[in-house]
């Protein structure tokens, strides 16, 4: 189907399937119950998993083919959301233009950066790309305040032109939409316990989270993916066939970078400002992370890694010692507290500690993520198979570097 | 003259905490061949040895003053920390006041420990690895030190101040003979840089005039050889990354009276101090202090008034722009030896 083999087609329909019922499978506690707080199925949280996603999905074509390791990539997710913003400001509210232009800002953007990042390789590359970021992000909070708003961050204002649609609809900015259906729109469905929401912002990053994947398998199956894979495995050699592998890099650079303002753009649609931090390494790091944990190199495993991080950060987050104690009511009391004791560095606001614990973790023992746990767990079940076959399972699972 | 003498000055301090913490990279580097993201964190945690070494000796118990009341009328409480009470009045408050120089030898056993447990705990694993999931496994680790920090200090800086001696300012314009009062310079910097300067001439006196420093060269240039002549050189090198985490905690404990220390300032750090392992030259231990020096003397210039109003926000980003343009031009940084990096 769409020129895909069978394997990529059920994956494809696979991924269809669980971002349109989304809304139902992210909810299973109904509402009100004790579990009602692991639910994820409300859309702010469900359009982050997507968008995240696409971000994922985009340095995946970059760090998994190539094995170029960007530390920068925050910065085009940061040039689309401006540019997506300034298209709101200027345009209209219709989240078209400002979607594209958020990618043609960023792909400009990463071009400029690929082109003078990818003269070098290995960690001088990383460097590179990061002082890159550093830089936009510096200049982002002081000299182009005029365009980025400093460290307020650029939002919308009733006064501004809007040459294509209105200014301010009584007296107050109007919501982003796509040809007339507001963003933040939502049908809400209401079943026994159970409330499931279907938001339009959500299925419009369903959409563009589902084309930006069939791109991506597309490259992936492409001579162009093969010829990114063989960069990773032996650059020398490539060039020693006399093939000037730079364009390739480039090439795969930019697309990434254009995926990167792709989310940006979208993360501007779902919610119409722009800051600064969001081009700090630390959010290029969170990408990183997102695809190792996930599996690097594999179709699926960035938005997996993506979906997993948002979720846990959703989740940690809101646990507090309360919550922990209705959980450890059955136990004695001295050793509630002590449970209580023991987990309560990791939760709230001590997120971040189990991230970069979960993220070791994963560096250490399963290098290829959680696809490559998968598969461990799915070798298990399987009866041995013949040694050709678990050679071959063997080097498609190999972690990118 | 004495506006260029004033930015040079101004440069040294940052640049020392950048010389460093980029001599330590630059030792784990040559040795083990490791790329350490974690490295910022250790310098964090060395200026939290001060922090908690003047927690400590203020650690007070309360006694109760009836002679004399508070303002409300009732007894005053009066608490005097258990070193005053030892050592007599005088003595105490002056080791309280001088914690932070203390805290050099409170940090020494501690950063060495620290160093050998994530060698031999973490890094060891990784030396056949490729860099990236060094990079990845370090930044982790970073994170994970970095909220431990936060989560027993809280998220706000922590202010601790110098010793009383070296407090306030003095004139260096008038030192050197010139007109006074043009450069004023506050003592603890220039004690801060004295003590970089001492650091990195005793690292390279070690590794210059010891034995074990000339092994450990050896092994940095070729390590197969070395070990083939019967020395053990994993348990050097292991030494070495205890020695390169000692450093950066010695910069951090010093640098605690100069910003006070926050959970985040090992990473604000590190960043830069990348910047600044490249541009000297992955593997050159000189370039890698010269560089340090050198990029933190041309922030303060940058960050001059007359050079901000001719390029707008120069300052936020001229050592990026270096490092870009370095990398450009001379690839292999400032003062590179070959073949370090390159495949």
């Amino acid at each position: 189907m769409l020129g895909l083999n069978k394997k990529d087609t059920s994956l494809f329909l696979l991924v269809l399937a669980l971002v349109v019922f989304a809304p139902l499978l992210l909810n299973p506690f109904p509402e009100g119950s004790e579990l009602a707080q692991f639910n994820a199925g409300y859309p702010d949280l469900m359009q982050r998993f997507l968008i995240f996603g696409i971000f994922a999905v985009g340095f995946n074509i970059l760090f998994g083919l190539t094995g170029y390791l960007s530390f920068g990539h925050a910065a085009f997710l940061g040039v689309g959301s401006y540019a997506g913003v300034w298209m709101m400001k200027l345009l209209t509210m219709n989240v078209i233009p400002a979607i594209f232009m958020s990618v043609v800002f960023a792909g400009l953007f990463s071009l400029l950066v690929g082109y003078i990042s990818l003269r070098r390789s290995g960690i001088y590359f990383s460097i590179l790309t990061l002082a890159f970021a550093q830089m936009s992000f510096s200049l982002a909070y002081s000299v182009l305040t005029p365009i980025t708003n400093g460290e307020t961050g650029l939002q919308l204002a009733l006064n501004d032109p809007r040459v294509l649609g209105v200014s301010q609809v009584d007296g107050s900015i109007p919501a982003a939409n796509f040809f007339g259906i507001a963003m933040r729109d939502s049908f809400e469905l209401s079943m026994g316990g159970w409330l499931f929401t279907f938001n339009a912002g959500y299925y419009l990053c369903a959409v563009v989270m589902m084309v930006a994947f069939y791109v991506a398998i597309r490259i992936f199956r492409s001579p162009f993916g093969m010829m990114l894979r063989a960069v990773k495995s032996n650059q020398q050699r490539m060039n020693f066939t006399g093939l000037n592998s730079k364009p390739y890099t480039l090439a795969a650079f930019v697309i990434s970078g254009m995926y990167a303002g792709l989310a940006g753009g979208l993360m501007v649609a779902m919610d119409p400002l722009a800051g600064a931090e969001r081009m700090q390494w630390t959010a290029s790091g969170e990408v990183v992370l997102m695809t190792i944990l996930g599996g690097a190199g594999t179709l699926i495993g960035p938005v997996l890694g993506a979906g997993f991080i948002k979720y846990c950060e959703n989740i940690f987050s809101k646990i507090n010692d309360n919550i922990l104690y209705d959980w450890f009511a059955g136990l004695p009391e001295g050793l509630a507290d002590f449970l209580v004791f023991v987990i309560h560095p990791f939760i709230g606001k001590g997120w971040h500690l189990t991230l970069g614990i979960m993220f070791m973790l994963i560096v250490i023992f399963l290098p290829g993520g959680i696809m490559e746990g998968f598969e461990r767990i799915g070798r298990l079940f399987k009866r041995k198979p013949s040694s050709g076959e678990s050679v071959s399972a063997k080097t498609s699972t190999t972690p990118a570097e | 003259m004495d506006a260029i003498l004033l930015q040079i000055l101004n440069g040294l301090d940052k640049g020392s905490a950048y010389a460093l913490i980029a001599l330590g990279l630059t030792l784990i580097f040559g040795t083990l061949g490791v790329v350490n993201f974690a490295h910022g964190a250790l310098f964090m945690i060395g200026a939290f040895c001060a922090v908690t070494l003047s927690r400590l000796l203020s650690v007070s118990f309360v006694t109760i003053d009836e002679t004399r009341k508070d303002f409300l009328g009732n007894p005053l409480k009066v608490e005097t920390p258990y070193v005053e009470s030892w050592f007599g009045p005088e003595v105490g408050a002056a080791i309280i006041d001088w914690s932070v120089p203390l805290a050099i030898l409170f940090s020494i056993p501690i950063m060495a420990l620290v160093g050998l447990v994530m060698e031999r705990g973490l890094i060891k694993h990784f030396y056949k690895r490729p860099h990236a999931d060094q990079i990845l496994v370090t930044f982790g680790l970073a994170i994970v030190l970095q909220e431990i920090i936060k989560y027993f200090y809280g998220a706000n800086p922590i202010p601790t101040p110098a010793p009383a001696a070296f407090a306030g300012s003095f004139d260096f314009g008038a030192l050197v003979g010139m007109d006074p009062n043009v450069i004023i310079y506050p003592y603890w910097r220039i004690v801060y840089f004295m003590f970089a300067a001492l650091i990195v001439g005793a690292v390279f006196a070690f590794l210059r005039f010891t034995t074990f420093g000339m092994v450990v060269r050896a092994g940095m240039a070729d390590r197969e050889t070395v070990g083939l002549l019967g020395i053990d050189i994993d348990r050097r090198f292991t030494f070495m990354f205890a020695l390169a985490a000692v450093v950066a905690g010695l910069a951090g404990v010093m640098y605690a009276p100069i910003n006070s220390p926050n959970y985040h300032m090992g990473m604000d750090f590190l960043v830069l101090s990348f910047v600044v392992v490249v541009v000297g030259g992955m593997g050159s231990l000189p370039g890698a202090v010269a560089a340090g020096f050198l990029l933190g003397i041309l922030e303060s210039f940058a960050s001059m008034a007359q050079v901000v109003a001719l390029f707008p926000g120069i300052n936020q980003i001229i050592i990026y722009l270096v490092a870009i343009v370095i990398l450009l031009t001379r690839p292999r940084g400032l003062m590179g030896r070959k073949g370090v990096m390159e495949s």
